[in-house]
């Protein structure tokens, strides 16, 4: 029988997540997959699996889970004290856990979510290719629950696995994105698009893996009509008429009627996904490429 | 066609009208470009995501500048779905009236046309569908539902479509149908996909 990890405590939301399944908008279906992106796959890389494997994202720490077989795991991305059998372990590192010893993710000082990887991955079923769950559109593994078992894939190939990889994490303080202006920044006055970039910018509690809601300025419309909906990617800067401009993170929806003012890149969005709510959040532009 | 960068992952092309954006869409979609991992049609626009490790958005901009797309034919009659209706809406009588047909009217008008689906994106398995003209243009609910439920078919502005589960929503209810848009489990997943032609049938 193949290794599992029962899972005791989810903290607020833990579910599983690998690379997404892009591909699929003539559908209506979302990209999903970690909001972390480079976090996920540094948790993959350190415990020897392909990066796209699945992994547990964690959101506030409180994930408490026990293998019953010998494992090795990695917890990346926001890292709050990590444990094995009580004893104090890194992140960001391979760490070996034998049978039966609890691992506990507390939760972070700074930053949102952590990816919990394991050397083999997380083998559930896949829906539409990915095993991401999306929240909005209701694909993929349900939510975490204690009680659960993660079955542990076999690993075909068992790599000597890296010790650490030194890597910033995320800061409690300010937090800057870069972004890019447009596609619908002419749909926005002079004055709108130098408040954009003045700000400042304070990450909503009302944020979720659809998007990271920011409370700022009022951002004045140059066109009033309504947008036709159109295709939105992931970073997109989305400004509804009343209610706080939101950064599209990984379970948005394909399309979207507000106008998007600017898009942040895709490395910093993976900064936006661990922004907590409090947070302050600046914007600098880039120039295009 | 117009060409606006989306951050440093996509290119939204802005087009004229519906037919052009089925036409580059059915053209990309044959001759792919480089680095480009998705194509997201809707009614004037075409966004094209691309992958920023494999090319850029000045190299996807450049390479669509180049593009001849095809003209789009009208959908074959061999490949429209068919689904059965209901005409039972809670807004069937004021559809009637805002369009001046009457509820019948608005049944026969509905199910006299051909209806192709422009594009998809607010749920899985929706589909935005136009007609062959616009005798049901209506407005939407100036107040929208807290809750449609699934195979709701409605009309929102030029569009008509069917919910493909319940959900809150503002377009104007005219029927219902049993067939299921979304089935994860079935191949393909979604009925309705960009450019699919609609026939609606009245039933019961």
């Amino acid at each position: 029988m193949s290794a599992g990890l029962e899972v005791l405590a989810t903290g607020p939301l833990s579910t599983v997540q690998d690379l997404g399944r892009p591909g699929h908008a003539h559908w209506g279906v979302s990209w999903s997959g970690a909001a972390d992106r480079s976090s996920l796959r540094l948790a993959n890389r350190l415990v020897g699996n392909p990066e796209d494997a699945a992994a547990v994202e964690v959101t506030l720490g409180g994930l408490r889970v026990r293998p019953d077989a010998d494992v090795v795991v990695a917890v990346t991305g926001a890292v709050g004290a990590l444990t094995v059998a009580g004893r104090p372990e890194g992140g960001n590192a391979a760490v070996h856990v034998a049978a039966g010893r609890e691992i506990v993710i507390a939760p972070p000082r700074a930053g949102l979510r952590s990816y919990l990887a394991v050397h083999g991955g997380v083998d559930v079923a896949p829906v539409l290719g990915s095993r991401s769950t999306d929240l909005l559109a209701d694909i993929g593994p349900p939510v975490l629950e204690p009680g659960d078992r993660l079955v542990v894939a076999d690993a075909a190939v068992h790599h000597p696995v890296l010790g650490v990889a030194p890597v910033p994490g995320p800061v409690a303080g300010p937090v800057t994105l870069r972004v890019v202006l447009g596609p619908r920044d002419d749909w926005f006055t002079e004055a709108a698009v130098a408040a954009l970039l003045a700000g400042p910018w304070e990450a909503d509690p009302d944020s979720n893996r659809i998007g990271l809601r920011l409370a700022g300025p009022a951002l004045e419309r140059e066109i009033p009509e309504e947008l036709p909906s159109e295709g939105m990617v992931r970073g997109s800067l989305q400004v509804p008429p009343s209610g706080p401009p939101t950064i599209l993170l990984a379970d948005h929806p394909v399309t979207g009627g507000y106008p998007v003012i600017a898009v942040v890149l895709a490395p910093d969005v993976d900064l936006a996904a661990q922004v907590r709510p409090g947070q302050t959040v600046r914007l600098t532009v880039v120039g295009q490429r | 066609m117009r060409l606006r960068p989306c951050g440093d992952v996509g290119v939204l092309v802005e087009l004229d009208d519906l037919e052009a954006v089925l036409a580059l869409h059915a053209e990309l979609a044959e001759r792919p470009l480089p680095g480009v991992v998705e194509l997201v049609p809707a009614t004037r626009t075409l966004l094209v995501r691309l992958d920023p490790r494999r090319t850029s958005v000045g190299a996807v901009s450049q390479a669509l500048q180049g593009v001849r797309p095809r003209t789009r034919e009208r959908p074959d009659a061999r490949e429209l779905v068919e689904i059965p209706v209901v005409y039972d809406g809670r807004d069937l009588e004021e559809a009637g009236r805002v369009t001046g047909l009457g509820p019948g009217g608005v049944v026969a008008a509905h199910t006299g046309q051909t209806w192709t689906v422009a594009f998809t994106g607010f749920a899985p398995g929706f589909g935005y569908l136009v007609g062959e003209d616009d005798r049901l243009h209506v407005p939407r609910r100036a107040e929208p539902r807290s809750h449609v439920p699934a195979g709701a078919v409605g009309l929102a502005g030029r569009f008509s479509g069917v919910y493909p589960r319940a959900s809150p929503g503002g377009w104007q209810l005219i029927g219902r149908t049993d067939r299921v848009l979304w089935d994860v489990d079935r191949d393909p997943p979604a009925l309705l996909a960009p450019g699919t032609g609609v026939r609606f049938v009245e039933a019961g």
